[in-house]
């Protein structure tokens, strides 16, 4: 379902270019398990944000579902993103003065569903991350566990086809970490197509397919 | 995107911020309450003017004596060289012939001791006839206003205001008593009840006295003007043409005096003070302005301030336009709530200094209102504009990466 062909992601910096990924060939299937590793700087967020269409590559074409998306304006971009994309941040990205129930609502509000059907989703989002007792709960009065459990409800909220994670579990301290590995690996084998940057090389080994990137090239895929 | 959401959102930010909130309503309010007690002054002004000339009734001329403008090449009379005419009891005589003519008042006015039982102080005459009762709309407090008194006929009788009742009189009865006014004597035949102004004299101050005997003390034949109040308003132009007419007859083909309509002053007055108004507004409506800039400023820095959740809303599938939308609705709830406040605090003020100014009116005038309200509501939309296309044009990646 996702296809990467030739692509290049430039940066100028000065009279410099870095090459954040230099001429990737990439597939992942549907429901896919796919772990991203490399060091600091190899290219892992810029390939993330790719994926998601919050970034544009240089040069080359990414094929989602089979459509080309190098042609897309901003609002398809958007429409796309709302509705077959998730997201997941390192450091959650909850809007502070929103409750839980509000942030995983958020979506929803923006594709102008209507209150009744979002209210339903939000219910069932939220009993699918077990935080049915926190709804009303602003993200300051949730445990760092919690919160990324509130952005995963979110980013599940509009069902879509693919889940991006940057390195999720990296605020986290262990057992919230192992909860929320859980939670996703769940969500992959409810049919869910899972992308996750970590630098943790025992949740690298746990997914199914291992993929290596130094300097913006890919170095080593991997079927577990 | 939903309305309800988008107001929603809009408020919980601005509720999020209360100084930034506050700071912004009080900037917005304090423009909109200048523009409404401004107006309130000027409107205030040209009502306390017009008043002054409402009080005099309606269908009024005036006959001053003397020209200003020159009437085209000139009468015989001008290149004779004779000097104008004084403005006489005999012209005003003479005016009695114009049958729309309702009332004619002469007045002579002038200043001298008045006398009584050893007291004595100086005070403004007024020399008339009782057609001025009705042409000025004054009251008597007690006793009649120059009985038995015509254009031709001067008993000696006088009526004179409150002030000069009890400085002169006392506790003694006014009413019959011989005043002595400079070296005549009149009998004071009543007290006039009206507390306004006519022709710059105040009511409380002033002995009325008929217009011959006042041109006697005086020794001077000359009317200071001629008030005469027509039968109806349709026929005021053809008054003013036949008055004209007659004392431009009577003194030697020259003319010689200005005759102006109550009404025509009045609508000069109004104009001038609505253009006054109008500008008083404008000039308030600046610092509706000034504090559009203000929420441009503040919008900007909160666009900085909130990159990341710019940049998360669009990785949840945010619209450009949304996120300019959201913004633009901040500035509208801030400008327009900013508005409300200012109309409220604007009208309060108002009323407060109506207490403590009783003889002003303040009268804020209706439109005031609805003009800095919408010149609110459009600076917060201008001046929403650039921090909301900003926030809209964020790159996501590095939005995200901002701080939160
Ligand atoms: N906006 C940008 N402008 C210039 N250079 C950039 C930009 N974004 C990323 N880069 C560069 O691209 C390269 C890849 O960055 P990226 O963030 O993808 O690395 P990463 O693998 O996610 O690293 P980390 O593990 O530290 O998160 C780096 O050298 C980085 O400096
Ligand atoms: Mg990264």
């Amino acid at each position: 379902m996702i296809n990467l062909e030739n692509l290049c992601r430039h940066f100028e910096v000065g009279n410099q270019v870095v090459r954040a990924l230099d001429e990737v060939d990439l597939v992942i299937n549907k429901k896919e398990y796919v772990s991203i590793m490399g060091v600091s700087g190899s290219g892992k967020s810029t390939l993330l944000n790719i994926l998601g269409l919050l970034d544009t590559p240089t040069s080359g074409d990414y094929v989602l579902s089979g459509i080309n998306t190098s042609k897309m304006n901003d609002d398809e971009m958007a429409h796309i993103r709302s509705t077959k994309i998730g997201f997941v941040f390192q450091s959650f990205h909850l809007i502070p003065r929103l409750t839980a129930a509000e942030n995983v609502e958020m979506p929803m509000v923006l594709s102008g569903l209507n209150p009744k059907e979002r209210q339903e989703k939000v219910d069932n989002a939220l009993a699918r991350v077990s935080l049915t007792d926190r709804s009303d709960h602003r993200p300051e009065q949730l445990s760092g566990g919690q919160r990324q459990r509130v952005a995963i409800a979110r980013s599940i909220v509009m069902e879509p086809d693919v889940l991006l994670a940057d390195e999720p579990t990296g605020n986290l301290d262990s057992s919230s970490s192992k909860e929320i590995i859980k939670l996703i690996e769940e969500l992959n084998q409810g049919g869910l197509t899972l992308v996750v940057v970590t630098h943790d090389k025992d949740l690298g080994r746990r997914s199914n397919r291992l993929i290596e990137l130094l300097d913006g090239k890919i170095i080593n895929d991997n079927q577990n | 995107m939903r309305f309800y959401d988008l107001i929603f959102l809009a408020f919980s930010t601005l509720v999020r911020y209360p100084l930034r909130t506050l700071m912004l309503l009080i900037a917005t309010s304090i423009g909109v309450m200048a523009v409404i007690l401004l107006t309130a002054v000027g409107e205030g002004a040209r009502d306390y003017i017009t008043g002054e000339f409402r009080d005099m009734g309606t269908n009024l001329l005036i006959v001053i004596p003397g020209k200003n403008e020159t009437s085209g090449g000139g009468s015989p009379a001008d290149l004779a060289g004779v000097a104008p005419r004084d403005l006489t009891v005999e012209d005003a005589i003479s005016l009695r012939q114009i049958e729309a003519i309702k009332n004619i008042a002469p007045i002579v006015i002038g200043e001298t001791p008045a006398q009584f039982n050893g007291l004595e102080r100086s005070v403004p005459i007024i020399g008339t006839t009782p057609s001025f009762l009705a042409v000025r709309k004054w009251e008597m407090a007690t006793g009649n206003f120059l009985p038995g008194v015509t254009l031709d006929r001067s008993p000696p009788v006088c009526v004179i205001g409150k002030e000069v009742e009890s400085e002169l009189f006392g506790k003694n009865k006014a009413i019959g008593q011989w005043l002595r006014v400079g070296d005549r004597r009149c009998r004071v035949t009543g007290i006039i009840g009206t507390e306004g102004r006519a022709v710059g004299i105040d009511a409380q101050k002033v002995v009325v006295m008929p217009v011959s005997l006042a041109t006697a003390l005086f020794n001077r034949p000359s009317l200071f003007r001629i008030g005469i109040e027509a039968r109806n308003t349709w026929e005021m132009e053809q008054i003013k043409k036949d008055i004209i007419r007659i004392i431009k007859k009577r003194h030697q083909g020259k003319e010689d005096i200005t005759v102006i309509r109550q009404d025509s002053v009045m609508k000069s007055f109004d104009n001038i003070f609505n253009v006054l108004t109008m500008a008083l507004g404008s000039i308030a409506s600046i610092s509706l302005f000034v504090a559009g800039i203000l929420i441009m400023n503040v919008m900007l820095v909160a666009v900085s301030q909130r990159q990341a959740e710019i940049g998360l809303l669009k990785a949840i599938g945010a619209k450009n336009n949304q996120i300019n939308h959201l913004f633009i609705t901040e500035a509208i709830i801030l400008s327009g709530s900013g508005a409300l406040l200012g109309l409220v605090l604007g009208h309060t003020v108002t009323q407060i200094l109506k207490v403590a100014f009783p003889t002003f009116n303040f009268l804020p005038p209706l439109w005031a209102s609805f003009v800095s309200l919408l010149v609110a509501l459009i600076s917060g939309v201008v001046f929403g504009l650039l921090p909301a296309r900003r926030a809209a044009k964020l790159d996501p990646v590095i939005a995200l990466s901002g701080n939160k």
